[in-house]
């Protein structure tokens, strides 16, 4: 296809004139910026036509460029030019799409919960705080008292429970799928239940983890362990797919140089191929954290409400920062005056975000010491 | 030499590792299993008194059937939306991180968008409810003036913008980072060589893209639609906050509609005895739905098997 | 500058502290309370658990934390739940006592005898808070409005604000031509409950659904989850109109109710003396206390929108310390120091007198089973 091409291009008497062989048929770089900016002028006739706004503007202003620019391009460089412009510019756009509501909840996020985020929130758990404490501070007699710790505490151990169950088992299973069942009977079905998993709404996940514990101990048993139970069944299937997935690219010429080699099939999962594969296992598992960490409905029925700190994960009630955020919204300390419960609650939020910023962080570190050097880009 | 060194490793591993690591893993997968069909069992159980009731006892007074269908059909509409809107997008951007834009920018990017992942659902309808939906309002007014001919565009539109059409985008926005981390984690391994075989042919980027990296990464890109499909269908807290529920209507500018998950959600704290059986037995709905859903993914991935890595 | 140094470094090194160690407080508000004081140790020790009604939530933080103080050995958990998952658990064994915005029908009730021996459980009713109509008008603090009004509004058959149904009621009031927006709860709720019971009793003709915790689908609205929920919905439209517990209603104006020949706004008296006037439940143990309320009272000053919520309490409780502590945290909740510190704290109204010396009576009879 490409001899083709080029002997066209070669075989056309020149037309350019002046132009030199080589940046013949090439676009002149002023053509993009100024269709560019024609097309923020037209978006912006266009949208004053219709009652002009700023969203209005952009939304016409990109529609113009996106269909314009290609055309242009296509007219000077051919189709297949066109057509690759076209999606560098779908590609941008969307970039730009996903990013305005991403900027609009963090910025939400920031300016609501910033100016909660003090020593209080982080040092002090809600014990003691009643609605009149919050009319005091409303009143600005106080400083908003109370904080989130509790619930910090909460979330940390439920976490690192659930995550202690699942990431093996979920782990071993991808392994079993990819390595070892190759598309057995078993293999298939554990993949497809694994898919009708993520379907479990979740808080019907909590009411089962609620009823088994309830069965072992008596009803409405509740400790963090039964939250992180619940927990788990909602994060194995995002353990499994994502690591089948990421498993399912580690190219097959590895797997048998290694054989090849000797080296015993399970020493080449755990030598080979898992490193190959951990920055994507290492992400997933983050996002399967991500996924679970934020999980209020669940944590409901199986954890509890707790006020104090506690520690212990197998006895006593515990409070998780999803909880805590949503019942700071929703049942204020103070019906009266709702707006230091506000604050707390944003400011939770914004300290789940730092949590997960930094389970992140270490496993983009964990990924980084595993993986072999000169994986990928 | 480290071939000798390899070798008498694993000799020293042994068989007996191999027996064990292989038992495990398919201990592990038994075990999921096993606590799939537990949880389908006690969905099952717990669900049963409403099949048994009779259909006066049911909410609405018109049976099971009555009661879930407008429920599905409001849950697929959230899904639809949110999938049509998550998925091209979460994809080229995915694209943009893999191979547009310069390491510089797509390190930051791809960690911003994995952070999104964690943001509770609460926050999300906070946000949902206050910023998003006033600021969609004139729009709304204006597709319902312009395309009010459309059904699903037909008027008058919400005055406060708590929507279906809201709702599928705050869930859009939620599983966009799923759809983008798990597209950009596949994509970053396509081969190198095809690329660059691509490349030296004479490819345009985007015929580099499509017939190397998204051949390779399609089986990956359903397996994250899937993924997100998951949380779009079972989120909760994100649409009770943003909907302004209500019975079945066609048209998205207008309250109404109501998923299955949120109607879980709102009802379960008060709910006792047969109302109880009822909304799990939605939850069940909503594990069929999941599952036929599936049952369609598979059958897509399995005509584009021949493209993976590990065939 | 130096300051903002300063206080950047404190808050670094706090951040620091906080990830090394596990250095975080339960003294939230500085003045020793909890059980590192031991002062004032009183009798009774152990752990209360309840679940139940949301609509508590703020009394209960502040009746545990009270009663906490006075007894540093006790605990006393509750979990929000809601009121159904509260009955559930309660019948079940699950908790120690229920919070709940509704009595046990009788199939809970004759269940409750499994757990609490042959009396069944009793109820105290031990929140009481008016239900406010709210509304979002600018310049308009109050409306009167009568129950027939009232139901027609929410179901959708007045429309604008200057209708003339609520204008001649408000003859003096200036009302513009604003259209209505109804806004009410989506989740299933103990005050959507007792709004329409009382919408039910007052205007019959009009309110012709069903009573349910859940809003009618017939006449759906505007709507947001939970108290709060409704009033920044109502917030944030002119013209909205809502229902919500009148202690998170704020800044909204409100209406006036019609009772009898007076228009009755809403106050904690009004709501204690609408309680008064309500007749016991039948079939149940000596001491109970569940009520249905006459919503359609013609007693002048009653405030007929009122949320009754109760604590569900065992006669007989299986180890001495629970009973004790169950009779201890009774006592405390409905005593003129407990009642005034859920209204302090959450805008309740304070039980009458009356009211409480019968509660504290069926409180007394909590013994150990045996």
């Amino acid at each position: 296809m490409s001899t083709t091409l080029l002997r066209n291009q070669t075989s056309t008497p020149p037309t350019g004139g002046r132009r030199s062989r080589l940046t013949r048929n090439q676009r002149p770089a002023w053509l993009v910026p100024t269709i560019g900016i024609a097309a923020v002028v037209v978006g912006a006739a266009a949208a004053a036509l219709v009652g002009f706004n700023v969203a209005l503007w952009a939304v016409f202003s990109a529609v113009i460029f996106l269909v314009a620019a290609p055309v242009a391009v296509t007219a000077v460089e051919g189709r297949r030019k066109g057509a690759d412009s076209l999606v560098t510019y779908l590609v941008y756009t969307a970039f730009i799409l996903a990013v305005v509501p991403l900027v609009s909840v963090i910025w939400t996020v920031l300016a609501n919960g910033l100016p909660g985020l003090n020593s209080n929130l982080l040092l002090t758990s809600m014990n003691g705080v009643t609605g009149a404490t919050d009319n005091a501070a409303a009143a600005g007699e106080t400083p908003v008292l109370g904080g989130a710790y509790h619930a910090i505490v909460g979330t940390v151990s439920i976490t690192f429970w659930a995550t202690l169950l699942s990431v093996p088992i979920g782990l071993l299973t991808a392994i079993y799928l990819v390595e070892y069942s190759r598309g057995g009977w078993l293999g298939r079905a554990i993949t497809f239940f694994v898919d009708v998993m993520t379907g479990i709404p979740s808080i019907v996940a909590g009411l089962f983890a609620a009823a088994l514990f309830g069965l072992l101990f008596g009803p409405s048993t509740r400790f963090g362990f039964v939250a992180a139970v619940a927990l788990t069944v909602l994060m194995i299937p995002t353990v499994v797919k994502n690591t089948e997935e990421m498993l399912k690219i580690v190219p097959n010429e590895l797997r048998e140089a290694a054989y090849a080699l000797g080296v015993r099939k399970w020493r080449t999962i755990v030598k080979v191929v898992i490193p190959t594969a951990i920055s994507g296992i290492a992400s997933g598992v983050t996002l399967a954290i991500a996924r679970v960490i934020g999980e209020t409905a669940p944590l409901l029925v199986t954890a509890g409400f707790a006020t104090a700190i506690n520690w212990n994960s197998f006895s006593g009630w515990m409070t998780t920062l999803p909880t805590f955020i949503y019942y700071q919204i929703m049942t204020p300390t103070s019906p009266t005056n709702p707006d230091p419960s506000a604050q707390r609650a944003w400011a939770a939020a914004l300290i789940l975000i730092i949590i997960v910023m930094l389970l992140n962080l270490v496993a983009r570190l964990v990924a980084k010491a595993f993986a072999p050097k000169t994986a990928g880009r | 030499m480290s071939t000798t060194v390899t070798t008498k490793k694993s000799a020293a591993g042994g068989k007996a590792g191999d027996s064990v690591f292989s038992g495990l893993s398919l201990g592990a997968g038994v075990l999921i299993l096993a606590v799939l069909a537990a949880v389908a069992l006690f969905l099952f159980m717990q669900a049963l008194p409403t099949f048994q009731a009779p259909a006066e006892d049911v909410s609405g007074g018109e049976g099971f059937f009555a009661y879930i269908w407008p429920l599905v059909i409001g849950t697929v509409i959230a899904a639809v939306i949110a999938l049509a809107i998550a998925t091209p997008i979460g994809v080229l951007v995915a694209l943009y991180i893999s191979h547009y834009a310069p390491a510089r920018i797509a390190k930051p990017v791809a960690y911003v968008i994995d952070l999104l992942a964690a943001i509770p659902s609460v926050i999300y309808g906070a946000w949902g409810t206050t910023v998003l939906a006033s600021s969609l309002v004139p729009l709304y007014g204006w597709l319902a003036e312009n395309f009010g001919f459309i059904p699903i565009f037909s008027g008058p539109a919400s005055q406060t913008g708590k929507t279906i059409l809201t709702a599928g985008v705050v869930l859009a926005i939620m599983i966009l980072p799923i759809i983008t981390a798990m597209s950009r984690e596949i994509f970053v391994q396509t081969p190198k060589l095809h690329e660059e075989a691509a490349l030296a042919l004479g490819a345009t980027r985007w015929e580099m893209i499509r017939m190397t990296v998204l051949p390779f990464a399609r089986p990956g890109i359903i397996s994250s639609v899937m993924l997100a499909l998951g949380r779009a269908l079972g989120e909760t807290m994100a649409v009770a906050l943003v909907l302004s529920s209500g019975p079945l209507t066609a048209s998205l500018l207008q309250s109404g509609n109501q998923t299955i998950a949120a109607e879980i959600a709102l009802n379960f704290p008060e709910a006792y005895g047969l109302r109880l059986s009822e909304l799990i037995a939605a939850g069940l709905v909503l594990f069929l739905i999941t599952l036929v859903v599936n049952m369609i993914a598979r059958a897509i991935i399995t005509r584009y098997k021949e493209f993976s890595g590990a065939n | 500058m130096k300051a903002s140094h300063l206080g950047r470094s404190a808050a670094v090194l706090a951040i620091g502290t906080l990830a090394l160690t596990a250095c975080g407080s339960d003294n939230a508000t500085g003045n020793g309370s909890g059980s590192e004081t031991g002062a004032a140790a009183g009798s009774v020790s152990g752990t209360l658990t309840g679940i139940g009604s949301s609509a508590q939530n703020a009394a209960m933080t502040a009746w545990q934390n009270g009663f906490q103080e006075a007894n540093s050995g006790a605990t006393v958990q509750y979990s929000p739940d809601g009121s159904g998952a509260g009955r559930e658990a309660f019948v079940a064994g699950g908790a120690d006592f229920a919070g709940s915005d509704a009595y046990l029908d009788d199939e809970e009730y004759e269940a409750s005898k499994e757990v609490c021996g042959p009396e069944g459980a009793f109820h105290v009713p031990a929140y009481i808070s008016p239900i406010a109509v709210a509304f979002n008008l600018p310049g308009v603090e109050t409306v009167n409005m009568d129950g027939e009004t009232i139901a027609q509004v929410f179901t959708g058959e007045i429309k604008t604000w200057n209708n003339p149904a609520i204008a001649d009621q408000n003859p003096e009031a200036d009302l513009p031509d604003t259209p209505i927006t109804v806004v009410h709860r989506n989740d299933e709720s103990g005050t959507t409950e007792n709004f329409q019971e009382y919408l039910a009793a007052a205007a019959p003709e009009v309110w012709t659904e069903e009573v349910s915790g859940n809003w009618p689908s017939q006449w759906a609205a505007e709507n947001n989850k939970g108290t709060a929920g409704v009033v920044q919905s109502t917030n944030a439209t002119e013209g909205a109109i809502t229902y919500a517990d009148a202690s998170a209603v704020g800044d909204l104006g409100t209406v006036a109710v019609g009772v009898g020949e007076e228009y009755v706004p809403y106050s904690s008296e009004a709501a204690a003396k609408a309680v008064e006037a309500s007749t016991p439940v039948e079939g149940r143990a000596e001491y109970d206390m569940a009520m249905d309320l006459e919503r359609d009272t013609t007693e002048s000053g009653a405030y007929p929108i009122v949320l009754v919520s109760y604590e569900i309490f065992c006669p007989q409780y299986d180890s001495q310390e629970t009973a004790d502590l169950a009779k201890a945290f009774g006592s405390y909740m409905v005593s003129e120091e407990g009642q005034q510190t859920a209204a302090d704290a959450a805008g309740s109204a304070p039980m009458s007198e009356t009211l409480r010396t019968r509660a504290q009576e069926a409180l007394d009879r909590i013994t150990v089973a045996g």
